[in-house]
């Protein structure tokens, strides 16, 4: 079985390399994206701690700015 | 109805489920992948070679399918004035560029075993390295371009260019004499592919889709935080 495929009758080379580029361009557009969503979180939060008082309340009269901060301090 | 949707209020569910369609891909990718290289049957012509139909074909489709939205997206944008549209548009299009890499390249590494040659200037090769040109001018356009306006414009016009493209793509294996070999699946007729491969195949691209579906999520919502920091900048 094990034989079978890594064999593939001569044609493992090519199935299997067509695979592991799948698989390895998979992991690096999920690797990129998930560093550039990190980068902008982290750069939020950042800018959201060097706010005053007035302008924080102001940030978090929307919702989707308490989301941001609620997911990092998760994360 | 596209307030339902607006990026404030649907934050909440898009930042939550990237998890669960990670968990989702992972599983299914898993069975597609056992389906594929360990289950299905080798085909009676090309042999052990056909396993690389599981990646080539959902990757084309996809792609396909992701250009085909994006082209859609651009243009509602502009009939609704909504750049939610765009936002989704820009989101989509780096998963759909990635597939049609993974087409081209699969079906190179198809071509040598089964015609004899890595490339061929056919015409469902070359068209489809013209939805790749065009995937990657849309990706440009929107690094180079800061005014929102004008890249909107511009995106838009490169998405209706490249749409043309899309049907040549899908009738090129009928409208000229091509290495390709034509569709075996077809919605509207009889489908040619044995249902031992064919469940591989729609398992494959379930797997694949999940993936671009997980891609998008997370580049919206990251676009979404750009767009607040943006914001913070003002206060």
């Amino acid at each position: 079985m094990i034989n079978e495929l890594f064999f593939m009758n001569g044609y493992a080379v090519y199935v299997l390399s067509a695979f592991s580029f799948t698989l390895i361009s998979f992991l690096g557009l999920y690797l990129i994206t998930k560093i550039q969503f990190v980068r902008e979180q982290n750069k939020f939060v950042a800018k959201f701690g060097s706010l005053t008082t007035r302008q924080a309340n102001s940030a978090k009269s929307q919702r989707i700015n308490k989301e941001i901060l609620a997911n990092a301090t998760n994360n | 109805m596209f307030k339902l949707f607006e990026p404030n209020k649907i934050f909440k569910i898009t930042s939550k489920a990237p998890k669960y369609v990670l968990f989702l891909f992972i599983i299914v990718l898993s069975i597609g992948l056992v389906e594929a290289l360990v289950l299905s049957p080798e085909d009676y012509k090309q042999s052990d070679a056909v396993r690389i139909m599981y990646v080539h074909v959902p990757a084309a489709w996809i792609s396909l399918g992701i250009f085909s939205s994006i082209t859609f997206l651009s243009i509602s944008g502009f009939v609704f004035r909504n750049k939610n549209f765009f936002l989704i548009s820009k989101s989509l299009a780096p998963s759909g560029f990635v597939f049609n890499i993974i087409a081209l390249v699969t079906g190179s590494i198809w071509g040598k075993p089964t015609w004899g040659t890595w490339w061929a200037w056919d015409a469902r090769i070359t068209s489809m390295l013209i939805l790749a040109l065009f995937y990657a001018m849309y990706l440009i356009a929107w690094r180079v371009y800061n005014e929102e306006e004008r890249v909107y414009k511009i995106s838009t016009f490169i998405t209706i260019l490249g749409i043309i493209n899309v049907p040549i793509i899908k009738y090129s294996v009928d409208w000229w004499n091509t290495l390709h070999q034509p569709a075996s699946i077809n919605i509207l007729s009889k489908t040619s592919i044995h249902s031992s491969m064919l469940y591989p195949l729609l398992i494959m691209t379930a797997a694949f889709a999940l993936f671009s579906l997980l891609i998008f999520l997370m580049k919206y919502n990251t676009e979404l935080i750009k767009i607040k920091n943006k914001g913070l900048d003002r206060l």
